[in-house]
């Protein structure tokens, strides 16, 4: 019942594999595809094999992973809240992650592994403070006030970032920005397996829940009235989808609009229920964030553009088309 | 079926909108809810929905309460109808009236035998399946209230529930629901139906219950509830009762207001 047509997962793959190959063949030395596989398959040269699998293939993971997560996360809460502007970043855990780094930033917390781990903390507080806020306004989970609560503490938390960034030295500013505009460029093992792990767990969750998102889907009183405890799914949805998105930056930095426009590219190339929405998405997701970082570490070689703002630069024309078609359909 | 047993309700610390209803709906039978816009009429759905818990009194199911229901159990026995609903995602109808199986059904198990003899059914018993490989988003408004009836009889169950299912329906698509809710309460479920449209429920309807400022202001068959006195204050306009020519049923006629006199 949750289905794409075969040839999309198909193509999906192959997009994939293409993407994975072409990152891992382009940089300071390029490579041929074919020994991009043969030195992820562990043959031929020694030094090659280095670069391919010690130096490229972490980011090129990562990229996947992030990618996967935010575009997973993003279909399930396009679902939950009825809204396909709906976005992981819009609901506070942006902002809320922002803070958290911001702070670990400026008290010079340095040691590797703390930023991400306090962006983390900030996304997850974030998180669980826009559902108290819903909660205090309504008393239920109301797609309208989570949206509303989102806003409000995501707005808040730029504002204290502003004020804490205000009288910070030039070089925390300088580091809590590139962090802000998202890059790939940290990927160490060590954390891309963890946030592996996290990310597939979310996707996992979120797949399975498919049934319940697409009676989410439906509005409030018709998901009632086909038995869906609305505000207990609701909730744990929303968490779910956006702790997901949270280790996604505690990765990466804010890369955004992946969320927004991969669901609904998945959704516009044939992909019918949430089940199979949020599995292509992934695929998707994971897919444009590595062509994405080719773009960001090629367009002005060696300088490297940050990574959330090229993903903004293809995501803005597509939201307004969105808008756009939305409107007149 | 469903009973309302003195039943209160109200949102949050407002006075109370529904005061002290009680009635039935019974198997076989169509009941229908009729009163002015705010008489309380959503807010008893709301209540069957789960959404709204009686302050006093007992909403009933099958002789349970319905909150001490599992909600699956409830949905599988009564399914309910939304006045509105745009699902946020175009999907296929035949994917939508699947969706009515979800009280049967765990996270992962796909449709069983079971499943789609209902789905088949109820395809057939709503006159959806020429739509059923259409979009939701390209269906008419008439065929999207059969297609939202599919998917509530899909759920199984023996009890139906729609708030104002024809208010956006020319006559023949309004003639077409009520001639399906006629077919349905014949074949033993019990209907019960949330309208504005009078003339037409005092002809379909077995038992019509008029709210007035959330409370009976009268209860029985059509030709016991519509007298013109009665409607005349519940609805605060003047009117007559008359017969229709086709089949002598009760109608209703508003006459020319008293803000033109």
């Amino acid at each position: 019942m949750s289905s794409a047509p075969r040839v999309l997962w198909f193509a999906l793959l192959a997009a994939l594999l293409a993407a994975v190959t072409f990152g891992l063949a382009v940089g300071a030395v390029p490579l041929a595809p074919d020994d991009v596989w043969r030195a992820l398959l562990g043959a031929g040269d020694p030094a090659t094999i280095a670069i391919v699998r010690d130096l490229r293939l972490p980011r090129i993971a990562l990229g996947l992973v992030v990618g996967a997560g935010l575009a997973a996360s993003g279909t399930a809460l396009q679902s939950t809240l009825r809204n396909p502007l709906a976005e992981p970043y819009l609901l506070g855990v942006s902002g809320g992650a922002a803070v958290g780094a911001v702070v670990a930033v400026t008290l010079g917390l340095s040691a590797p592994g703390l930023v991400p781990l306090a962006a983390f903390g900030g996304a997850a507080g974030a998180v669980l403070l826009v559902l108290l806020v819903a909660r205090a306004a309504g008393g239920r989970a109301d797609p309208r006030l989570l949206l509303m609560a989102g806003v409000v503490v995501g707005a808040f938390c730029t504002s204290a970032i502003m004020v804490a960034l205000a009288t910070a030295p030039d070089d925390t500013v300088r580091g809590a920005l590139w962090w802000m505009m998202g890059s790939l460029g940290d990927a160490q093992w060590d954390g891309v397996r963890w946030i592996a792990l996290y990310v597939a767990l979310g996707i996992a969750l979120l797949a399975l829940w498919g049934r319940d998102l697409d009676v989410l889907a439906l509005g409030e009183e018709a998901a009632a009235s086909l038995g869906l405890d609305v505000e207990r799914v609701t909730r744990r949805i929303y968490l779910t989808a956006s702790l997901l998105a949270a280790a996604t930056v505690a990765g990466a930095g804010l890369i955004g609009f992946v969320g927004l426009i991969v669901p609904a590219i998945a959704r516009a190339l044939g992909c019918r229920g949430a089940r199979a929405t949020v599995l292509a998405s992934a695929l998707a997701g994971g897919t444009l964030v590595v062509l994405a970082d080719l773009g960001a570490r090629t367009a002005m070689a060696p300088a490297e553009l940050p990574l959330g703002a090229v993903t903004a630069l293809v995501g803005v024309p597509f939201f307004l088309w969105r808008l756009r078609a939305g409107v007149t359909r | 079926m469903i009973v309302f047993d003195e039943v209160v309700l109200g949102y949050g610390g407002e006075e109370p909108t529904v005061r002290g209803v009680s009635f039935t709906a019974e198997a076989g039978r169509i009941t229908a809810v009729v009163g002015p816009n705010g008489s309380g009429k959503s807010t008893l759905v709301r209540a069957l929905l789960g959404r709204l818990a009686p302050r006093s009194g007992r909403v009933l199911l099958d002789g349970a309460p319905i909150a001490t229901l599992e909600r699956r159990a409830v949905a599988a026995t009564m399914a309910v109808v939304p006045q509105r609903e745009e699902p946020a995602f175009p999907m296929d109808v035949r994917d939508f009236v699947a969706l009515g199986r979800y009280p049967h059904g765990g996270a992962f198990s796909g449709h069983s035998a079971a499943d789609h003899a209902a789905i088949a059914h109820a395809v057939d018993r709503a006159g959806v399946r020429i739509f059923l490989d259409r979009r939701t988003d390209e269906l008419s408004g008439g065929e999207w209230q059969r297609v939202r009836i599919a998917r509530a009889l899909a759920q199984g169950g023996r009890a139906l529930v729609l708030d104002e299912p024809t208010t956006f329906l020319d006559i023949a698509h309004e003639m077409a629901v009520f001639e399906l809710l006629d077919a349905l309460a014949r074949a033993g479920h019990a209907i019960l139906l949330v309208s504005h449209q009078l003339n037409l429920v005092a002809r379909f309807a077995d038992h019509i219950v008029l709210l007035h400022h959330g409370s009976i202001a009268a209860s029985g068959t059509p030709g016991e509830v519509m007298r013109g006195e009665v409607l005349e204050r519940v609805y605060e306009w003047p009117l007559v009762v008359s017969r229709d020519p086709a089949v002598g049923a009760p109608v209703l006629v508003p006459l020319r207001g008293r803000g033109t006199r």
